[in-house]
């Protein structure tokens, strides 16, 4: 059978799981400075998955989409280390301040210029919001289906894919044609290691973002022209600007808390009805939900 | 996320020694590969870089995979079923991570797919390697064996077998057999011609045989028949796609578990000829060994590292009399003692690995060019430095790494016997290190003409004579009358003339030249890192009281006294 084509979806997140005391801002927004921005987890699950085919399947391609600042194109050239072909960073003040209905509307924009692909494959969610919206939107606003808690691609085929997903009371094995989106569970087998070679290739691959004023770096890329990383702003993709960045976004935060948890213990809940009634009461008298 | 190229910056200290603007310049040819292939390096900086960038994969490696992993090898272990090994399953995903980061081959040309990459700094990823799990370094350090193919094989072998060595196929060296351990001229396996099917076959046993079911072997067989000496043997590489090799046991060792130690059994083995006919002790074997031994002086190295780093963390958590243990001074000084022998251990280590770089590149230059007289004479003296050098840093090493994981468990008190803790597996891991690759009495037996030709001597007058900071003169002081020492001690000994006198005082005469030679190495880094001046300082003392004692036992005995030792 031929190469699949596959795009895989990836962000670079702040590292929220090595949360130190200066983690959070004064007005209790995170202190992107003091963490180190990581290739998100669950994408790197995903990314692995997408090699797997790739191993099984030569002639596979897989594509790495993000969407962040010049920086983020640490995430693409980690993926391309472990890798994946090429990397594609979407870049403009237009897409910034995007909650997840924007940041899929521009991704899904930017797809659709991609346009020959079989499978999108992305982590569940990001460690940062843990929404796992912008998978899912992705996939509606492509109108394909979507297969969400992935835990392995259990077999594939020139026309469709058998996926297994991991969910809260068990396993379901399901089979889909292509084009479809699998968003991918972290309990998935972790992401292989860079591989030596192509970190000894790609180390100098940039984005022109990076390469801004730097005679060195753009001689490099013109030398050799797969060390260019492609960024596209939103003058590469046909999109409806009033549904980018902060302006397509409804989501507004209206207020943020420090909270310190009190309890200690956990609450076991029986399985009826009034006890849930209750929790939900309890849960909104507190303003968890709600 | 643990590092262990990161979280140990002693590693690249000793990777930005300044020798290595030249070994890499040698390594790369004046960087003209980088036209030739996408990743090598187009200068010194790109090439360091490029070194630091794959040691930072190793060190995530080892720390993310291979060493959660070695607990579950260590009592899993590989088993042996149908003439076949199946290895232990966190082995089989330490091998999978190897192979897909593209560690294998590390230090094969480009051409054949490899990193190209200098023996230091393939050896930092063998240290790191080992401190993870030092089992689990035999299997992946094997691809050492690649080097003698790539020396001694022709060009026909090199094409067919190195690529596939790159590629992550393992290998083995079949050398032991049951009445030829340390002694290999009596090895037996029986090498025979076959003229109609124009091939080897390889008919025998052999024991103790490390990844004995490996891809692809190197054998050392009998091909001269009637002979019973070195010279009738020969090396021969055995492919397990040919079949002929069963493995009849592996071994249920005390350490390195991970690692299987097979006994095979070799029924008319199709084989090919490495090399030359009769040269596979003599030549292939001692220049395979030479590489084997500083392999395990890396490993000595790691497993000292781990022991260190147990201790400390141990120390440092574990409260008596409402205090840390480190506070206290008995426990202090052990680590801080196990840290000197650490740091001189590794760093006799890469000055080593640096002379091979630089005498193997040359050898290796030689084979495409005519060297000049100073690159011949370069090569020549780095060769022998090497020589001097390797069975200080595999003998002497490999005993530190004993004692290191000895005072480990020390320091872990009662807790430390119980098979809780994995220092009781460093413990049991490091103790084979002073044994394969030859015993330290064999590494004495190699050393001792480089103590009583004067060459050591030469090597500490070199090391004295370079500059060191000023606030360091005082240890150069102790440094200059521990040569005095040695010199005097050594004519003391070869004053008596007699051969029996020398090998009783071997090993007293190898230790004092090694220990001097470490401190004189710490010191130099104290010089360029203060990280080391502790070390050095430590180090100074224990050698200092460590050449004493040698030096009065030598000089009061007499040529009487080899009779008083020998037990019959």
């Amino acid at each position: 059978m031929k190469g699949l084509k596959i795009i895989v979806l990836a962000k670079q997140v702040p590292d929220t799981r090595n949360i130190g005391k200066d983690a959070m801002k004064e007005d209790g927004t995170v202190n992107r400075a003091a963490l180190p921005a990581i290739f998100n987890p669950e994408d790197l699950n995903a990314l692995e998955q997408a090699l797997r085919l790739k191993d099984q399947f030569p002639g596979t391609e897989i594509t790495m989409l993000t969407m962040g600042p010049g920086r983020a194109n640490e995430i693409l050239r980690e993926g391309i280390y472990r890798g994946a072909d090429d990397g594609i960073l979407l870049t403009d003040r237009a897409f910034a301040g995007a909650d997840t209905l924007a940041t899929s509307y521009a991704l899904s924009c930017a797809i659709r210029r991609i346009k020959d692909f079989d499978v999108i494959i992305c982590g569940r969610q990001a460690i940062d919001g843990d929404t796992a919206q912008v998978g899912p939107q992705v996939a509606e606003k492509l109108n394909i289906p979507q297969i969400t808690y992935a835990e392995e691609i259990v077999a594939a085929d020139d026309k469709k894919i058998r996926v297994k997903r991991r969910l809260e009371r068990g396993v379901e094995t399901v089979e889909c044609q292509y084009p479809v989106l699998v968003t991918v569970n972290g309990s998935a087998a972790p992401c292989r290691p860079r591989n030596a070679k192509r970190l000894m290739k790609y180390k100098k691959a940039t984005g022109k973002s990076e390469r801004a004023n730097n005679e060195a770096l753009e001689k490099q890329v013109a030398a050799k022209p797969y060390l260019d990383i492609n960024e596209w702003t939103v003058n590469d993709i046909e999109c409806d600007v009033n549904q980018l960045g902060l302006a397509g976004s409804p989501t507004k935060v209206k207020q943020i808390e420090n909270i310190v948890f009190q309890a200690k213990e956990a609450k076991v809940l029986g399985n009826s009805d009034a006890e849930i009634d209750d929790l939900m009461k309890e849960l909104i008298a507190n303003h968890t939900i709600g | 996320m643990a590092n262990f190229y990161t979280d140990t910056p002693e590693l690249k200290f000793h990777l930005n020694h300044p020798l290595m603007k030249r070994i890499v310049e040698l390594k790369e040819r004046n960087y003209a590969n980088a036209g030739q292939f996408d990743f090598a390096p187009a200068d010194f900086d790109d090439a360091m870089d490029s070194y630091d960038k794959v040691l930072d994969v190793v060190g995530e490696i080892c720390g993310e995979i291979i060493a959660p992993n070695a607990e579950g090898v260590d009592h899993e272990g590989p088993v042996c079923a149908n003439g076949r090994v199946t290895y232990a399953s966190g082995t089989s995903v330490n091998l999978d991570a190897t192979r897909k980061a593209g560690l294998c081959g590390v230090n094969m040309p480009y051409r054949y797919g490899g990193l190209n990459f200098p023996t230091v700094p393939y050896l930092m990823a063998a240290d790191m390697v080992s401190r993870a799990d030092a089992g689990f370094e035999n299997l992946w350090g094997l691809q050492d064996c690649a080097e003698t193919i790539y020396e001694f094989a022709d060009d026909d072998q090199k094409q067919r077998y190195i690529p596939r060595i790159c590629e992550g196929e393992t290998m083995s060296m079949d050398l032991t057999e049951p009445d030829a351990g340390s002694d290999l001229q009596s090895v037996m396996l029986k090498a025979t011609f076959s003229e109609a099917d124009n091939c080897w076959y390889l008919n025998g046993v052999k024991r103790f045989i490390t990844n004995g079911d490996a891809d692809i072997h190197l054998v050392l067989a009998r091909s001269e028949e009637g002979t019973h000496d070195g010279r009738g043997l020969s090396m021969f590489i055995y492919d397990k796609r040919n079949g002929g090799v069963t493995v009849r046991r592996i071994e249920n060792k005390m350490g390195i578990k991970g690692s299987p130690t097979c006994e095979l059994v070799f029924r008319n083995a199709k084989a090919e000829l490495c090399g030359s006919r009769k040269l596979g002790l003599i030549k292939y074997v001692m220049s395979l060994m030479n590489g084997a031994r500083l392999g395990i002086a890396a490993q000595s190295v790691g497993l000292s590292q781990a022991a260190y780093n147990e201790a400390l963390s141990y120390a440092r958590d574990r409260q008596q009399f409402g205090h840390p243990i480190i506070e206290f001074s008995a426990v202090a000084e052990l680590l801080a003692t196990m840290k000197a022998k650490l740091d001189a251990n590794r760093t006799i280590l890469y000055e080593t690995a640096r002379f091979v770089d630089m005498y193997k590149t040359l050898e290796d230059i030689s084979k495409e060019r005519k060297l000049t007289p100073e690159e011949r004479d370069e090569c020549k003296r780095y060769n022998r430095m090497a020589d001097a050098f390797t069975p200080l840093a595999k003998g002497l090493g490999s005993e530190f790494a004993n004692q290191n994981a000895y005072d480990c468990i020390q320091v872990h008190g009662g807790s430390g016997f119980m098979k809780d803790y994995t220092c009781e597996r460093l413990y049991r891991d490091a103790r084979i290190t002073s044994i394969y690759e030859g015993t330290t009495q064999l590494q004495v037996v190699a050393a001792t003409r480089y103590a009583t030709t004067g060459f050591y001597l030469s090597m500490m007058k070199d090391y004295a004579a370079q500059p060191v900071a000023d606030d360091l003169k005082p240890m150069h002081d102790v440094l200059d009358r521990m040569t005095a020492e040695y010199e005097e001690t050594v004519a003391y000994v070869m004053g008596k003339e007699s051969q029996e006198f020398i090998e009783l005082h071997a090993r007293r005469m190898v230790e004092m030249a090694g220990y001097t030679i470490m401190a004189y190495l710490l010191m130099l880094d104290a010089s360029r890192d203060a990280m080391f001046r502790r070390s050095a300082e430590i180090f100074l003392k224990f050698a200092r009281t460590q050449n004493a004692q040698r030096s009065i036992f030598i000089k009061e005995t007499d040529t009487a006294d080899v009779e008083t030792f020998k037990v019959k």
